[in-house]
């Protein structure tokens, strides 16, 4: 298997004291960031990104990610505890988690949760650790149009796929790539929608918009709600945990079912919030006992959290083999690894094999730790939550000024972190989705570079989109995905008449 | 398990009311925001009808991929300005109540009065601003503990952006009366 040498080789870049050292700031940051209300995996990733400027690429991605892994653990311990979902997709587990904490069991639903997000983030590693590496040998034979036309896919299934309004996707997504045009064109040199004014010459820094988007918006949002919360610390002891274990074997089917079904919405933009969902209610209609769910049932988080973190991991795979982020903070670590001068996309695979293989490593290694972290320090962590919000408010803008700034030593870039916050803010309680709009800012400026590159090549010819099965097969795919909605509808429609003509055999038509 | 010391309570006395009167209605917002986004989309097509929209020798103009893109942009947002128009949906939806509005504002106006502040004083001088401000005034909270989690705070971030990471921030009188 080369893929394990490769791997092992990876985990002797990643065993030397400074990034073990910088592996466990990640996480303690990362669980801070996702027990604390208005911070979250995407803006903390985006906030803290700063921090990693003057490491180096392996070391930097380490400490990212693993912050991410921390605020994945950490979201969970609020919403089991204070009934306060930390992220969109640990709603789903506050439906059996609070029960639980509410009956003395806080300690066994914490551990099933942590357990079941490390059963579910290993599903994905092991899945990235085999799969990455083929696609990303086949990608390397893929040309601009080949390129185009994934960039097509992606797009075009967001809009498809995703459960908002297609005219609010397609809006979202439109000024992402609008945004991401701004500045001097790569290809002529020309500038374009920067009216003459010099700010804009740097064009709109993807990271910058992220933290106003997310972070600066997230602490407006946060300010509308009621901040009381009542609930109890619970410390977590090595007797519950074992017992914890010892039950897991009879919820494999579950748990492997919620790791498919995760690892198939990570990879596809479907995304951590549908997967968490779609895991505890398929537990439930497979349950032989339905009505237990939400009373308090240990399954009713182990499913969730299972496919939440898969899909939150193998969001990772489609970003390493071929540049296309398969989430929000997927995207925000594809920001960063351009700013630490790496190109994302299959060749990262060939030409920086310590880097892409370090990473992978630092996955098993950031959640055993992980898991570990949290199953200690739960009571801290969860006594963060009595610091007043209106110290930490402060904080977070502090820092998000800071993240802003930092990134092209711009005070500009603050306003615009700003702006980005009001947008963001008006956005979200409009039902104008995000994520598109982050996916099109990051890919923009590479995905019209594959489009003109395949139009100079092609001579300007647009059927180079369906010039030899593969580019052909992607692009019409994409647009299947495009128009799905109408198409389901049609093919409805077109059922009911066949079967109206079969059960009404006795009217013959004139 | 849970004995009382364990237990976390954390009150919210300025909470918004439930019951607080409705500002604007998302419908009107709706519009507003596909008027704003239609208006954008006219200007950023123009500017790149300008730059040039049309195939040169060596394939499409600089301005030909955006002024599609605006094109889509302008169509998505029509669709959404006559569907608010014609429909009454959401009509009677809150976008924001005159508490939350309040609340809001109370983040808002701090932070914006920080950036500028930043602009003149430096970051730290206006975080430190800031942090004290908002927990004296919006927090209520006791004005030693103010003064002193900010000032800890911000002498905190310095030691680790400025001094530790090398990452520089922008500064005003006071660090250059210090030295840096």
């Amino acid at each position: 298997m080369e893929a394990l040498g490769l791997l092992l080789h990876g985990f002797s870049v990643l065993l030397t004291w400074k990034v073990l050292a910088v592996m466990m700031v990640g996480l303690v940051l990362g669980i801070f960031v996702g027990v604390l209300p208005g911070l979250g995996g995407p803006n903390g990733v985006a906030i803290l990104l700063p921090l990693t400027f003057t490491m180096d690429p392996t070391s930097a991605i380490v400490m990212l990610s693993c912050i991410y892994w921390g605020a994945l653990f950490g979201g969970a311990i609020t919403s089991i505890l204070f009934n306060i979902p930390g992220e969109a997709w640990s709603v789903a587990t506050t439906f059996d988690g609070y029960p639980m904490a509410q009956q003395g069991k806080a300690a066994e639903a914490l551990t099933a949760a942590f357990t079941s997000s490390f059963i579910g983030s290993l599903a994905a590693v092991l899945l990235i650790t085999f799969l990455a590496p083929g696609i990303a040998s086949f990608a390397l034979q893929f040309g601009p149009p080949e390129f185009f036309s994934v960039y097509l896919l992606t797009f075009c299934s967001f809009v498809g796929l995703g459960r908002e309004e297609k005219h609010k996707t397609i809006i979202s997504m439109t000024l992402g790539l609008l945004l991401a045009g701004i500045g001097m064109d790569t290809v002529s040199g020309t500038l374009r929608m920067t009216f003459g004014w010099n700010e804009l010459l740097r064009g709109v820094n993807f990271l910058v918009a992220v933290i106003g988007l997310f972070g600066i918006s997230e602490i407006l949002l946060t300010m509308e709600e009621r901040l009381a919360l009542r609930g109890h610390a619970a410390s977590i002891n090595l007797r519950v945990v074992l017992k914890v274990w010892k039950e897991l074997p009879r919820y494999w089917v579950t748990l492997l079912r919620s790791c498919a079904i995760g690892c198939w919405l990570g990879i596809t933009p479907g995304g951590a919030i549908a997967a968490s969902f779609m895991g505890y209610n398929l537990a439930k209609r497979f349950s032989a006992d339905k009505d237990s769910f939400g009373t308090g049932r240990i399954e009713g988080v182990f499913a969730p959290e299972t496919a939440a973190h898969a899909s939150g991991t193998s969001a990772l795979l489609p970003m390493l083999a071929l540049g296309i982020p398969g989430s929000g903070t997927a995207a925000i670590l594809l920001g960063g690894l351009m700013v630490w001068g790496l190109n994302p996309g299959p060749l990262l695979f060939v030409e920086h094999k310590d880097f892409v293989w370090g990473l992978i490593a630092s996955m098993y290694l950031g959640n055993v730790v992980g898991l570990v972290l949290v199953l200690t320090t739960v009571p801290i962590f969860a006594a963060i939550l009595r610091v007043p919000f209106a110290a930490i408010a402060p904080m977070i803008v502090v820092s998000c000024a800071i993240g802003a700034y930092a990134i092209q030593n711009a005070m500009f870039d603050i306003w615009l972190m700003l702006g980005f916050g009001v947008v963001g803010y008006v956005f979200k309680k409009i039902g104008i989705p995000l994520a598109p709009f982050t996916l099109a800012l990051v890919l923009g400026s590479r995905a019209e570079d594959a489009f003109r590159l395949s139009m100079i090549g092609a001579g300007g010819d647009l059927t180079v989109f369906w010039s030899n099965g593969l580019v052909g097969s992607i692009t019409t795919l994409a647009l299947i995905l495009l128009f799905w909605p109408l198409i389901s509808r049609l093919l409805e429609h077109a059922g009911r008449l066949w079967q109206g003509e079969v059960t009404k055999p006795g009217i013959r038509p004139e | 398990m849970a004995t009382p010391e364990t237990e976390i309570v954390v009150e919210d006395p300025t909470a918004p009311a439930d019951d607080s009167p409705s500002v604007v209605s998302i419908r009107s917002v709706d519009i507003v925001v596909s008027l704003a986004l239609l208006a954008l989309a006219a200007l950023l097509g123009f500017d790149n009808w300008r730059t040039g929209i049309a195939w040169a020798s060596d394939g499409p103009e600089a301005g030909y991929f955006p002024f599609y893109l605006a094109v889509i942009l302008a169509a998505a947002s029509l669709y959404g300005l006559i569907g608010s128009l014609v429909s009454r949906v959401g009509a009677a939806a809150t976008f924001v109540t005159r508490d939350q509005l309040r609340r809001v504002m109370q983040v808002f106006i701090p932070t914006l009065l920080f950036c500028l502040f930043t602009q003149w004083l430096g970051l730290y001088v206006a975080s430190f601003l800031l942090i004290a401000g908002f927990m004296r005034l919006v927090g209520r909270i006791a004005l030693w503990k103010s003064l002193l989690t900010a000032f800890l705070f911000a002498i905190a971030m310095f030691a680790t952006f400025d001094l530790a990471f090398d990452v520089i921030m922008p500064k005003g009188p006071l660090e250059a009366a210090l030295g840096y």
